[in-house]
C-alpha cells in the first residue's frame, strides 16, 4: 500500500504520514519521513547529522547493516566482502545523502524488485519470527550514522 | 579419525572460501543441463572431492545404518522393509526421480521420507520415526542413493499441477524481516558471494546432503528452514505441506539434473 503510494507518488513530495492504515498497524516509535521525487529523504531521520564512525561499526555489524553480506566496503580489516550489489568506494559521489538515506531506509522505493532489505520500514511483510516482528532492521539513528559514514565514502 | 580429518578439511575449505568452482568454467558433465546447475558445480574443490570418494563421504555411515535398517523386523506387523520390497536395488530404484507424488487418497503430497514412514506406521505397525533423526535421514538417503545417476523427472501435470503452483508462488514470495523470497538469492544472484557463501541455484538434487558445516546429514526441509530463519522468517513444520509443495516446485525447476543423494556441501 505504501510502496504504491510511494510510487505513484513520484515527482511529487510524499509523506508517510498521510496513509492512516499504515501508521495504526505500526509501532508509534516509527519516525515519519518524506520522500521527495521518489527517489530521496533529504531530511534526517534524528533532525541531527549522525556519527560516521559508529556508522562504520553498524555497517559491520552482522547483526545490525551487515552491508558486507552483499556490497563490498573500503573495510580492509573484514575478509569475504559479497558481490551482489555494487561496490560502494564512491558512493557519495554517485548519489546525494538523501538519496542515499531513502536507499537505506527503504531501497523498494526505487526498485521494486531489489534483494536489498529496507532497513527502517515495518508495514506489508510476510510471516516475519516473533522476536522480530513490528521492528525495524536499523534504529533511525542506525541510519543516520551509516548515512553519514557512507558520505565519507567519495 | 574420520571426523579429525573432516575438522580439518573444514578449517581449510574455509581458508581457502574463493577456490570455488563456478570460476573455473570447466565442462560439469551431468551435473550441468542446459542452464541448470548442481550445487555440486559451486563447491569448492575439496568438497567435491569428498563427495565423489563413497569411502570419504561422511553420509555413508548413516546410509550403512539404514542399510542394516532396511531387514530389520520391526513393529506388530513382524516386517522389515524387506519383507515387502525385497532387494531396494530393484525396489526403490527411480524413486528419488518421481517423489513427491500425490498420496492414495490424492489429498496432498508426499515426499520420500513420508512415505518410509507411512509405510511404517500403516504397514509395519511401528513407530514413525522423528524428523532429521538418524534412521529417518539415513533411510531416506539410502533410498534416494538407488537413484543416483538419474536424472530427476517429477510429474506436475493433471491433478498436481495445483500444488505445483502453491510450490512455486512460495519460491517468488518474499518473506522474514529481510523481505526476500528464494529467488532473490537462488534465482537472480547464483556465482555471486554473500560474505563468504558462493550462492547456488538452491538445487534439490543432493538431498539429505552432508553439510560440512553441520558435520552431518540434514534434509531438504532443514534446508528450507535454514534459509528462511536467515532472512528472520518464521519457518514451517518438518514436512509442513507448504515445504513440500517447495520440495516438488524445486524438484520440477531441477528437472534433468541427477540424483546425486548425498551430496556433501560446505
Ligand atoms: C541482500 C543484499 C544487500 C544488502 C544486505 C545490502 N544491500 Fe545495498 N544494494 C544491494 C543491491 C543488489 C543493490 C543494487 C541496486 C538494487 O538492487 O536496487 C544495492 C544498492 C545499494 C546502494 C546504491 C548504490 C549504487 O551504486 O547504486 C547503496 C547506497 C546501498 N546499497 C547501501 C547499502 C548499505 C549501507 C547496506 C547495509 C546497511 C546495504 N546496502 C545492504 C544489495 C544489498
Ligand atoms: C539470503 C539469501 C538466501 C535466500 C533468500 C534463500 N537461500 Fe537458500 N541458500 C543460501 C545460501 C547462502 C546457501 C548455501 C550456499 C548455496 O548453495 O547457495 C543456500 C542453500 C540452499 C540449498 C542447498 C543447495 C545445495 O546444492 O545443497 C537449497 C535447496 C536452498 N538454499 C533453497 C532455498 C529455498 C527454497 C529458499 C526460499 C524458501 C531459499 N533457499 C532462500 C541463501 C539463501
Ligand atoms: C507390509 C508391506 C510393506 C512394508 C513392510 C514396507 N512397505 Fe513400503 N510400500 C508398501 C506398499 C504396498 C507400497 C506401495 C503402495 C503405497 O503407497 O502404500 C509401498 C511403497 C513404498 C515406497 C514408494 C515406492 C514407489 O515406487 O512409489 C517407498 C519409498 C517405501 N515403500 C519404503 C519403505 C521402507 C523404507 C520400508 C521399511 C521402513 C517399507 N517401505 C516397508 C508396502 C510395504
Amino acid at each position: 500500500m505504501l510502496r504504491a503510494l510511494a510510487v505513484l507518488a513520484v515527482g511529487a513530495t510524499f509523506s508517510v504520514a498521510l496513509s492512516a492504515a499504515t501508521i495504526a498497524a505500526e509501532p508509534a516509535k516509527l519516525v515519519k519521513y518524506e520522500i521527495k521525487d521518489g527517489n530521496s529523504i533529504p531530511k534526517s531521520l534524528t533532525g541531527k547529522p549522525g556519527d560516521a564512525k559508529k556508522g562504520r561499526e553498524a555497517a559491520i555489524h552482522r547483526k545490525k547493516g551487515n552491508c558486507l553480506a552483499c556490497h563490498t566496503l573500503p573495510i580492509p580489516e573484514q575478509s569475504f566482502h559479497g558481490d551482489v550489489g555494487p561496490d560502494l568506494k564512491g558512493v557519495a559521489d554517485r548519489y546525494s545523502e538523501g538519496e542515499i538515506r531513502l536507499r537505506l531506509v527503504n531501497s523498494k522505493v526505487v526498485n521494486e524488485d531489489t534483494i536489498m532489505p529496507a532497513f527502517y520500514k515495518t508495514d506489508g511483510l510476510n510471516r516475519v519470527m516473533k522476536k522480530f516482528k513490528g521492528k525495524t532492521i536499523l534504529s533511525a539513528q542506525d541510519v543516520e550514522d551509516i548515512v553519514a559514514y557512507l558520505m565519507t565514502l567519495k | 579419525m574420520r571426523k579429525l580429518y573432516i575438522a580439518s578439511l573444514l578449517i581449510g575449505g574455509m581458508a581457502l572460501g574463493s577456490t570455488a568452482s563456478q570460476a573455473e568454467d570447466k565442462d560439469w558433465g551431468a551435473y550441468k543441463v542446459g542452464d541448470k546447475l548442481s550445487g555440486y558445480t559451486y563447491a569448492t574443490k575439496e568438497t567435491r572431492a569428498i563427495q565423489d570418494d563413497d569411502f570419504e563421504n561422511p553420509a555413508q555411515i548413516w546410509v550403512d545404518q539404514a542399510e542394516g535398517n532396511w531387514s530389520s523386523v520391526e513393529g506388530e506387523a513382524g516386517k522389515s522393509c524387506e519383507s515387502c520390497h525385497n532387494a531396494a536395488s530393484d525396489s526403490m530404484k527411480g524413486v528419488a526421480t518421481r517423489y513427491p507424488v500425490l498420496n492414495k487418497n490424492k489429498a496432498a503430497m508426499v515426499n520420500v521420507e513420508q512415505q518410509i514412514n507411512f509405510c511404517r506406521t500403516s504397514q509395519m505397525k511401528a513407530k514413525a520415526w522423528k524428523w532429521e533423526s538418524a534412521e529417518l535421514l539415513g533411510m531416506t538417503a539410502f533410498v534416494k542413493l538407488q537413484s543416483r545417476g538419474m536424472p530427476v523427472n517429477v510429474k506436475i501435470d493433471g491433478p498436481v499441477t495445483p500444488y505445483y503452483e502453491k510450490g512455486k508462488a512460495f519460491y517468488y514470495e518474499r518473506r522474514g524481516q529481510l523481505d526476500m523470497a528464494c529467488k532473490h538469492c537462488h534465482e537472480d544472484n547464483p556465482g555471486k558471494y554473500a560474505r563468504a557463501n558462493l550462492l547456488s541455484q538452491g538445487q534439490s538434487n543432493g538431498f539429505p546432503t552432508y553439510r560440512l558445516k553441520w558435520q552431518k546429514i540434514g534434509s531438504l526441509h532443514r534446508r528450507f528452514r535454514g534459509c528462511n530463519k536467515n532472512i528472520r522468517a518464521q519457518p514451517f513444520a518438518y514436512g509442513a505441506p507448504e515445504y513440500v509443495n517447495l520440495e516438488l516446485y524445486l524438484n520440477s525447476r531441477g528437472q534433468g539434473l541427477p540424483v546425486e543423494t548425498p551430496s556433501v556441501r560446505n
